[in-house]
């Protein structure tokens, strides 16, 4: 029944920024905005149907201005936040918003889903992200597994803490952090751990990995030259408290122990080019996703440096009686770090992949020239952990 | 002219003027509200439908007398202020009208007298022509024989030369000053073989031809003298070659010249050697070396000891000092006489007529042999010195002296490319390592009888700890260079790592198997135990040069890289002023290609391109830029069609192959010329798409595409990638563009030229 070809979605315009909608566990639903100067905006809301193998998509304007990152918030599935470009009188100003969906998106359009991309509603704005001190946001962090009232923004070599209150529609600064150096500094990605009591953030400038403790708003650790190039992108292992992978423009992505700053504890070198995106599954810290602009995609298996690197102690004896295919792959020694599957069905560079957060064995990855490919973890490795 | 009828139309416009002005400032007549100034209402007198019965009676009704009166009042006073304007109005047309006519009278007047000047003007012209061709006719004789005398003095001049020319060179003989003499002698020589026939000047020819055949003479006992300086030596060959000396026979001399002097040199090293004989241990191998130096054919080897003395404990000078000596008399002069060589006989030639005679090969090849064998020698005895050292045991000194010898041999390869000198180099120090090992098997010599431990020592001791781990060394060493600069910088100088991966490949090719046969031959290794087969070195060898290589091309494309990224990171794309020159930025980009190009093309072969038709860059051009890129530009305006663009840049993209940017490179010129011009444009492809453009922003990136374009397409193997990566970056800046308006393609081609 269930098939491992990947489904493919076609965006009209280009597009950069996709997530799961967080707060989503029963449908496999992706968000995805668009990036056109001379269009209105939208983000388009992908349902998978895991049963039928099909995709449906509901379309929502976003009018404020080209879409370069986007997250839903982790309590409340109708909200979500956007870093948009607005361009004004030949000025490109870059904003952050919270936004949410009209409630009855997806009235109806099951009969006919030809008139939502006819007559699209548009986002409700809830309340802007910025002041005139604080411009140029570069994403925008909710809190992981929080409430939905608190989101960081980081915007040029700022880091702010906000507050949101009356139901979102009023964001107060509650602290704020500032990186500080020679040189205009700017922030270029950043993740809020989940670990720590929600407590800790960890930022990218240029080269250099910082951390920071939220209560204090001060630096806790500082990985200088963490990458040859820029960092891209960074992600928490959501099983072990002081791991952390970054990617960068050189082509390499490595996984380090924050607590020891000093080398990474594993470096993977599989892509061509950039790496842009590096997600750790979110229930199986072994599986690593990384998305290139060598217009590739590749799922790791980074065994050794998990949460579980001899996998489950029950394994051999069940394995030497059934599955002999299996056993192949299957040595005695604690399994090894490779390289799951490299997925190949863009053509332009893929700057974003984000696994599902209602089923861990499914992600999408997301290309500039608007085409949305969800793969599945493929069957042998997924009974391979599960069992 | 219609006046009237034109006043009364500005009159009424300049009333409706007046109108919208009072509403404007809120004086509102006749009580109406100022909100609606364009009201149907019949009674609104500013109103287009304003209807004069209706108004009447309308104030008439609703009005009490003294309202009536007031209304009247001020209805006079509105149509008596109104009656002032149109008054002033018409006076001011009238009187512009008359300032008009006076204007235009003026003029008329005006231009009649300038027709009469113009008129005198071109009489007077008239005249001047005239004048000037009579000139001409009258000067015309005197110039014809202005020039007829002039020829006629510079041909006496001439002849004058030619009559002095033997005094002269006799003067020039006396003076020495053969140059001087020499190049007078060329300029006349060729006149007087063409007027030969006549007696006066077949004296002079001949008096000539005696003359340079005693300076012939002078200069070739010079020459053969030998005391004279290298500058002098060269300056003779020159005027030698000059005179038509054959060109053979002077490189044979001016070889054999210099290699007397680097015989000295040797001698001079050998002498230190003398007093001190190698060991008994080492009198096999010694007079191996000895006999196989006389069948090279030096005469000076043939004296070489071997006699048995006692053995010194230590040379008078020890093996740094001795080598020092070696590289800074003999391997220094040995690149001067390379050098004058190949500036006299080679480079030279090639100018000159003599090229057409295969001079520069027959040349070449003498070098070659000559320097074969003059390094032969040295490596002979820099070999038996080593030996020497054997006894010594500082193996630091020994280590620090061969690599001073290693280096000072590039400088000579650098010299002669084709030359087998620094591969010999290169063996000798592997050899001198080996060499010392022996000397050990040799002094231990009741051990070796043992057969236990001869497999073990043999084959575990040197063949795989030493010379297997040595080469294992080599390769792991420079592997190194690869994975510590990554992090940290590019602390290695990129020309490093190039020349570690020539040395790996040659490693690969040649060397390991030639040491690897001398090892198993001089321990007679038998192979019992399982020993590392030449394959696995080979293969290593080869994988270490194979990753340095694609290192090199990694930070080469990454220089590059980030100054085309700072170059689009920094500027403010929407609001740049439109385009006038190609940025200097691609200009730098353009120039550290070539250069790179140069220092990769003196280590690796050229390699294989596809083909391409002889006019590329013209061909090309037109391909980029009209047929392919303007339907694209096409589409990105016309706002029915977004889908377009994404259609045909993935129809485009879909028959395109896919480009693996950090890819593996061949050992050839082309394929790391490519790599790194792959990772450079597409460092450019990224860094656009990130960045907002206006219209002067596009039009700057379609100039900088089209420069880079026309100077790239030349260094890959493929120009069609160039072309589609830049044709996507104009594509994604096309599609980042506020403002999408592409610049004429002409003008583009205009400004890259000029650039």
């Amino acid at each position: 029944m269930e098939d491992d070809a990947p489904v493919i979605y076609g965006l009209e315009f280009q597009a950069r920024a996709l997530t799961a909608q967080t707060a989503e566990t029963d449908a496999i639903r992706f968000l995805v905005g668009t990036q056109s100067l001379k269009f209105d905006n939208q983000i388009h809301i992908i349902d998978f149907d895991d049963e039928n193998n099909i995709i449906n998509k509901n379309v929502l304007l976003h009018q404020a201005g080209e879409i370069w990152h986007i997250a839903a918030s982790p309590a409340d599935k109708a909200v979500l936040s956007t870093c948009y470009n607005k361009t004004s009188d030949s000025r490109v100003v870059s904003c952050a918003a919270v936004w949410r969906m009209p409630s009855d998106w997806d009235s109806g359009n099951h009969e006919s889903p030809d008139d939502s991309a006819h007559n699209p509603q548009t986002l409700e704005l809830l309340c802007h992200l910025d002041d005139s001190a604080h411009r140029n946001a570069a994403c925008v962090l909710w809190e992981p597994m929080g409430d939905g009232k608190r989101v960081i923004s980081l915007a040029d070599n700022h880091a702010l803490l906000w507050d949101l209150q009356e139901s979102s529609t009023q964001a107060t600064v509650s602290s704020t952090a500032t990186l500080e150096g020679k040189g205009q500094l700017k922030f270029t990605s950043g993740k809020w751990s989940p670990h720590h009591n929600c407590s800790q953030l960890a930022t990218a400038n240029d080269t250099t990995i910082r951390g920071w403790d939220l209560r204090t708003m001060s630096q806790i650790y500082c990985i200088e030259n963490a990458h040859g190039q820029l960092v891209r992108d960074l992600d928490f292992n959501p099983n072990r408290q002081y791991y952390l992978a970054s990617c960068g423009d050189d082509c390499k992505v490595k996984f380090w122990d924050v607590r020891n700053v000093q080398e990474p504890v594993k470096t993977l070198e599989e892509h061509s080019h950039w790496v842009w995106s590096v997600r750790y599954n979110h229930s199986h810290d072994q599986l690593v996703l990384t998305a290139s602009s060598d217009s590739r995609l590749i799922l790791s298996n980074m065994v050794s440096i998990s949460s579980e690197p001899f996998g489950h102690l029950v394994d051999d004896e069940e394995l030497s009686e059934g599955e002999d295919n299996h056993q192949e792959d299957k040595s005695k020694e604690p399994l090894k770090d490779s390289v799951v599957s490299t997925y190949e069905e863009h053509e332009d560079s893929v700057y974003a992949a984000e696994w599902s957060s209602a089923d861990p064995w499914l992600f999408a990855s997301l290309s500039y020239d608007g085409r949305l490919v969800i793969n599945r973890v493929p069957r042998a490795l997924k009974y391979r952990i599960l069992l | 002219m219609d006046a009237d009828g034109s006043v009364s139309d500005e009159s009424g416009r300049r009333r409706r003027v007046h109108g919208m002005l009072k509403l404007y400032y809120g004086l509102n007549e006749e009580g109406k509200t100022p909100e609606q100034p364009q009201s149907l209402d019949p009674c609104d007198i500013n109103g287009p439908h304003f209807d004069p019965e209706l108004y009447l009676n309308k104030l008439r009704r609703e009005c009490s007398l003294s309202e009536l009166m007031d209304h009247e009042t001020c209805m006079v006073k509105q149509i008596r202020s109104l009656d002032s304007d149109m008054q002033t109005l018409v006076y001011e047309n009238y009187n512009k009208f008359i300032s008009a006519t006076d204007t235009i009278r003026k003029m008329k007047n005006d231009f009649k007298k300038m027709e009469d000047e113009m008129d005198c003007l071109s009489a007077n012209m008239a005249a001047i022509t005239d004048f000037s061709a009579s000139i001409s006719g009258t000067l015309q004789d005197q110039h014809a024989q202005i020039t007829k005398l002039s020829g006629v003095h510079t041909l006496l001049r001439k002849l004058q030369f030619l009559f002095e020319l033997p005094a002269r060179l006799n003067k020039c003989l006396e003076l020495q000053a053969y140059a001087q003499a020499v190049s007078s002698h060329r300029r006349a020589r060729c006149v007087l073989q063409q007027y030969s026939h006549l007696p006066s000047f077949k004296g002079i020819q001949d008096d000539c031809n005696t003359i340079m055949e005693k300076l012939a003479q002078e200069l070739r006992q010079k020459f053969r003298d030998g005391g004279t300086s290298a500058k002098d030596l060269s300056e003779c060959v020159e005027l030698l070659l000059q005179l038509d000396e054959p060109a053979e026979e002077l490189c044979d001399k001016f070889l054999s010249h210099a290699g007397s002097r680097l015989e000295l040199d040797l001698q001079g090293l050998e002498a230190e050697i003398k007093p001190y004989p190698p060991t008994p241990a080492l009198k096999d191998a010694a007079t191996r070396r000895s006999s196989s130096s006389t069948a090279v054919g030096s005469p000076s080897d043939n004296n070489s000891p071997k006699t048995i003395s006692l053995p010194s404990p230590t040379p008078n000078t020890d093996i740094l000092e001795f080598i020092d000596r070696g590289c800074n008399e003999f391997v220094s002069s040995l690149c001067l006489v390379i050098t004058s060589y190949q500036e006299l006989f080679i480079n030279h030639a090639q100018t000159g007529e003599l090229a057409s005679k295969n001079i520069p090969q027959m040349a070449n090849g003498k070098l070659q042999a000559f320097v074969d064998d003059l390094a032969a020698r040295y490596f002979l005895l820099v070999e038996r010195r080593i030996q020497e050292e054997k006894g010594v045991g500082d193996n630091s000194l020994l280590v620090r002296a061969l690599d001073r010898f290693h280096r000072r041999l590039q400088a000579v390869a650098k010299l002669l490319p084709g030359s087998a000198v620094p591969t010999r180099g290169t063996e000798i120090v592997i050899k001198s390592v080996l060499a010392s090992v022996h000397l050990f098997t040799a002094k231990d010599i009741t051990f070796s009888n043992k057969p236990y431990f001869k497999g073990e020592f043999c084959s575990q001791g040197v063949r795989e700890n030493l010379v297997v781990n040595f080469i294992r060394f080599v390769c792991q060493s420079s592997r190194q260079f690869c994975e510590s600069a990554g992090d940290k910088g590019g602390s290695t100088p990129p020309a490093l790592l190039l020349l570690l991966s020539r040395l790996c490949l040659d490693f690969e090719t040649s060397t390991i198997s030639y040491i690897l046969t001398l090892t198993d031959e001089q321990f007679l290794v038998q192979h019992q135990n399982p020993i590392t087969p030449v394959t696995t070195l080979c293969g290593e060898a080869r994988e270490a040069a194979q990753k340095l290589l694609n290192h090199y091309v990694k930070v080469q494309g990454l220089i590059i890289s980030q100054m085309l990224r700072k170059s689009v990171e920094t500027r403010d794309w929407v609001n740049t002023i439109e385009p006038r020159n190609v940025r200097a930025v691609m200009k730098r980009v353009v120039e550290d290609t070539t250069s790179i190009d140069v220092q990769v093309g003196l280590l690796y072969e050229e390699g294989v391109r596809k083909a391409h038709s002889s006019d590329s860059s013209k061909r090309t051009f037109s391909v980029y830029s009209s047929s392919r890129q303007q339907p694209r530009y096409a589409a990105s305006y016309t706002p029915s069609a977004p889908m377009d663009t994404n259609l045909l840049s993935n129809i485009h993209k879909l028959f395109s192959e896919r480009i693996d940017i950090f890819s593996s490179v061949e050992f050839n010129k082309v394929s790391v010329m490519t790599g790194i011009i792959k990772i450079s444009l597409k460092t450019f492809l990224e860094c656009v798409r990130l960045r907002t453009f206006g219209r002067y922003g596009l039009q700057q990136i379609q100039v900088d595409c089209h420069y880079l374009q026309m100077y790239l397409w030349r260094f890959v193997s493929d120009e069609n990638l160039v072309h589609f990566l830049l044709d996507e970056i104009v594509g994604s800046s096309a599609h980042r563009c506020l403002d999408p308006s592409p610049m004429e393609q002409s003008v583009i081609e205009v400004i890259c030229e000029r650039g």
